[in-house]
């Protein structure tokens, strides 16, 4: 009595309060626990969790065009996709120091390739272009070297990019070529270039010092050479024509350099101005086509949802989604068939496991054991060997068409076709698949006490009315486990369809393999095995409100 | 005290002079292959003589050509190339090389030249694709049939067109299950010149017009996959004809002596050859070209030819071959290269085939799933 009046919390013990103490008790516990999953669970999120997320990230990830093509993106925005004209000169010019730079970095071949995925002919523009892309403004650096051999010297380009000794540096343009150059490979440029620009030329030739900049970065870090002993390369001096043709003020000038340079914009103003444009079209006529740069635009975001539209069937353009050509659309009838086989599988392991586990769980222990073994026998098989065993029983000069056409019940002409095709996938997959089957469904019955069948035999029930409201019941959660373990491993199954599947038993598991191995399209393969996860996790959430997963044992 | 110093500095030495030769070149290597019968030709031609002059390397091999261009991928992504000297096919080399994931060569610095002086780069010629690429054989993708399947009082199959004749040559085909080669094949035998193939190939309507010519046999063909399947197929008389690689059909010919023969017309030339994946660590990469040098000059490359039937890609080699290692049949008239075999030939377009094989393919699959 006096205990429940008293106020204030419950005490432990030691006087602290018991709820705390419990938490405190349950908290070391919970603890222990986890240490010791731990070590299981890290493996699992190392190797098992984030190489996983890491490739469904692929699905949509689409860096690879803005780090790319950095100025040509920018200059892109105001371009009017759905014009009907290409786009004008400054997004031209944009592509020309994209480009140049990326031919040297090699990265434009994979961009090429990327692009490739989305317009057919994209991947040989861009190799093609890389190659010819240093010609660009050939005719203006040759007349800027016949006006003065200094400008093929490497000693002068850099007296005259860093402004000579002691003269005020600004490091910024090396700072942004830093950063120009690693967002272009994703690999990072810290340390000592042996170059400074200086802070007059900065700021009266900004672009050619950009450029040169550049190119000492990669000179140093790329190339390992020593940047005062390397020729600039073309864009440098595309640059400058550029920036003197523009009417740079060299009237204050005075560093190094100055006098080759008032009369390089003296000879320039005769040079005619580099039509970039023009340029590119002479190396490729498909620079001009609108589909080319409306595809570049369309996918220049760095995240997409182009290749989750790809993998239903639809397709990104500039007027938005559309569906794809009739004659390209191929995955949603693949998910449509690798759930339907699945299903029919699963379902002919459940009608032929279901006898077998019955009569294993109802035998004496020791011929059971021995049933077993057979059950498990090409369980333990080579995955291949099974399935090619299956090609030499199956083909039309196989064991089963050999037998029949002994027995006369087939003519010789009129061999029945069993492999190749979607039954060949079914017999095969349902024989691979059944000791999945079998197991859970064994271990289940095992536990039905026999007693309970000839009690309700005993109340009158018939062999079925015994076998149907009383024994079957209670073999359910051994069908719902083996179902899930099989349609599960069958929708991701890849290696058996490949082989006896032909051309209309295959799953889109094997397309998803085409795309990794193959084609090398791995953002298409993550957004297919995206779907496929996402199907799987829906299918299992509707079973688990449907049957409840509570109900499913394996044991 | 005296001799004491004297062997610390000459064991510094020792150790130093032992650094700077491991460093110059790796001594383990590792090649990457197709495995069966070719890797077996190269490891005899190649890795066993090159072995004979540097006892101290390890040599490992790794069968994992076919899934080359993925696995180097990532690979390098992972930032861990365990590979060294890679073989591929030339349109492998081709992306491998536009994912700048193997290194540029120079034929003139990295290629032997043939023993008369001819540079390396006219002695393989033409057969120099990309920039990566250092070509080793040419093979071909053709057709073999069973001789015995030939209904009676039809000649056998002599033209590229009996593939898609089912009325004279009655029964199963079995063609590789992609666009590539299959397409070319039917515009040709539906009245397209073999210039054009490829002008027509480029256009949407010219893509159909070869699907459509490939749907009066579909029924009738058995689509493969792997290089082993024709030849099993047509052992087994599942087939009449199929396409594969020629040096397959040679084994199941004069090897297994089966009912099989050979239809060289429209034979497609391609290419192996070897890559070296980029920015190797500087001793592996010199044991690699140091090797590739080796492995790839007139004599070695005439040597594969002893055991397998594909045609060695420098034009020098070409009077070395001799006879099979074990069979001691001439080789020549097996290569896809006689001049016999050779009246009809196909050069694989690889530049076509990166710029359309997405596209093609897809439509090609979608039409093969209907």
């Amino acid at each position: 009595m006096s205990d429940t009046t008293q106020s204030g919390p419950v005490l432990a013990a030691d006087g602290t309060p018991l709820k705390k103490s419990l938490q405190k008790a349950l908290r070391a516990q919970k603890l222990r626990a986890l240490a010791l999953v731990a070590p299981l669970l890290i493996f699992v999120l190392v190797t098992f969790i984030a190489p996983i997320a890491d490739m469904l990230f692929r699905s949509v990830e689409n860096q690879i065009v803005s780090r790319t093509l950095q100025n040509t993106v920018v200059a892109l925005e105001d371009w009017d996709a759905e014009g009907g004209e290409a786009p004008g000169e400054a997004v031209y010019e944009a592509l020309y120091w994209d480009m140049f730079l990326a031919a040297e970095a090699k990265e434009h071949t994979r961009l090429g390739t990327r692009l490739n995925y989305e317009q057919t002919g994209v991947s040989s523009l861009f190799r093609g272009t890389g190659r010819g892309v240093d010609d660009i403004g050939e005719d203006q650096i040759d007349a800027l070297e016949d006006l003065n051999e200094a400008w093929e010297e490497e000693s002068f380009w850099y007296e005259l990019m860093t402004g000579g000794d002691g003269a005020a540096k600004d490091g910024s343009q090396l700072s942004a070529a830093r950063e120009r150059l690693s967002t272009l490979t994703t690999d990072s440029y810290r340390g000592n270039v042996g170059f400074e620009p200086g802070a007059e030329i900065s700021a009266l030739l900004p672009r050619t010092v950009s450029e040169y900049a550049t190119f000492a970065v990669y000179t140093v870090f790329v190339e390992e050479d020593v940047v005062a002993e390397e020729e600039p390369w073309e864009a440098v001096k595309v640059a400058l024509i550029e920036e003197l043709k523009a009417g740079a003020d060299l009237s204050g000038y005075s560093g190094p350099g100055a006098e080759e340079l008032r009369a390089a914009q003296e000879m320039l103003a005769d040079q005619p101005d580099i039509d970039y444009k023009a340029a590119f079209l002479k190396e490729d006529k498909d620079w001009g086509s609108i589909p080319v740069w409306q595809t570049i635009k369309t996918y220049s975001p760095p995240f997409t949802s182009g290749y989750f539209l790809n993998a239903v069937d639809l397709q990104k353009t500039v007027d938005g989604v559309e569906a794809r050509p009739e004659t390209q659309q191929i995955y949603i009838m693949l998910f449509q068939r690798t759930l339907f086989m699945s299903l029919v599988i699963m379902g002919s392991c459940i009608l032929l496991g279901y006898p077998i586990a019955w009569i294993l769980a109802n035998l004496p222990v020791r011929t059971a054991n021995l049933l077993l073994i057979l059950v498990l026998l090409p369980f333990w098989t080579s995955l291949l060997v099974r399935t090619s065993a299956w090609k030499v029983m199956l083909q039309q000069q196989g064991v089963i068409n050999d037998v029949l056409v002994w027995l006369g019940m087939v003519a010789d002409e009129s061999r029945l076709v069993m492999i190749n095709n979607q039954f060949g996938t079914i017999v095969a997959m349902t024989h691979i698949l059944l000791p999945f089957m079998i197991l859970p469904m064994y271990s289940v019955m095992q536990t039905i006490p026999p007693t309970y069948l000839r009690a309700a035999k005993s109340l009158g029930a018939t062999n079925w009315t015994a076998f149907w409201r009383v024994y079957f019941p209670q073999s359910v959660p051994g069908i719902g486990a083996g179902s899930i373990l099989v349609f599960i491993l069958a929708i991701g199954y890849y290696i058996t369809p490949e082989i006896v599947g032909g051309t209309t038993g295959t799953f889109i598991s094997n397309r998803i393999a085409y795309h990794i191995s193959s084609s090398l399209n791995w953002g298409l393969a993550a957004a297919l095995g995206s779907i496929l996860l996402a199907a799987v996790l829906i299918l299992y959430w509707a079973y688990d409100k449907i049957v409840g997963i509570d109900n499913v044992k394996l044991g | 005290m005296k001799l004491t110093k004297t062997l610390m500095a000459s064991t510094a030495l020792t150790v130093a002079a032992g650094a700077v030769l491991a460093q110059d070149m790796a001594d383990s290597m590792t090649l990457v292959s197709w495995g069966g019968a070719y890797q077996r030709s190269q490891v005899n031609a190649y890795a066993d003589p090159y072995k004979e002059m540097h006892p101290d390397l390890e040599v490992v091999w790794d069968e994992s050509s076919a899934e080359a261009v993925a696995k180097l991928r990532a690979m390098d992504e992972a930032g861990n190339v365990t590979w060294d000297v890679v073989d591929v096919v030339a349109a492998d080399a081709l992306r491998l090389c536009d994912e700048g994931l193997a290194m540029e060569i120079d034929p003139e610095e990295h290629l032997a030249a043939a023993p008369d002086g001819t540079s390396a780069e006219d002695d393989f010629g033409d057969l120099l694709v990309g920039d990566c690429f250092i070509p080793q054989i040419v093979y071909s993708t053709t057709f073999g049939y069973r001789t015995d399947m030939v209904p009676d009082g039809v000649e056998p199959p002599s033209d590229i067109c009996s593939v898609f004749d089912l009325e004279t040559y009655p029964g199963k085909r079995s063609l590789e299950k992609r666009p590539i080669n299959n397409m070319e094949w039917a515009l040709l035998c539906d009245g397209v010149a073999k210039d054009e193939v490829y002008d027509v190939l480029a256009t949407a309507e010219g893509q159909q017009q070869a699907l459509d010519k490939l749907d009066t046999i579909k029924d009738e063909v058995i689509w493969w996959s792997a290089g082993a399947d024709t030849p099993q197929l047509l052992a087994d008389g599942e087939v009449f004809m199929g396409s594969t690689y020629n040096g397959r059909l040679f084994s199941v010919i004069e090897e297994q002596d089966q009912p099989v023969a050979m239809m060289w017309d429209a034979q497609v030339f391609d290419l192996d050859g070897w890559i070296i994946p980029a920015n190797l660590p500087e001793d592996r990469l010199a044991r690699a070209l140091d090797f590739v040098y080796f492995a790839t000059d007139t004599q070695r490359l005439a040597d594969q030819a002893k055991w397998i039937s594909y045609g060695p890609a420098r034009q020098s080699s070409a009077p070395l071959v001799g006879e099979h290692a074990e069979l001691g049949i001439k080789m020549a008239p097996h290569m896809p290269t006689d001049p016999e075999n050779a009246q009809n030939t196909f050069l694989y377009n690889y530049e076509f085939w990166a710029d359309y094989r997405d596209d093609i393919d897809a439509k090609f699959q979608a039409w093969l799933a209907q």
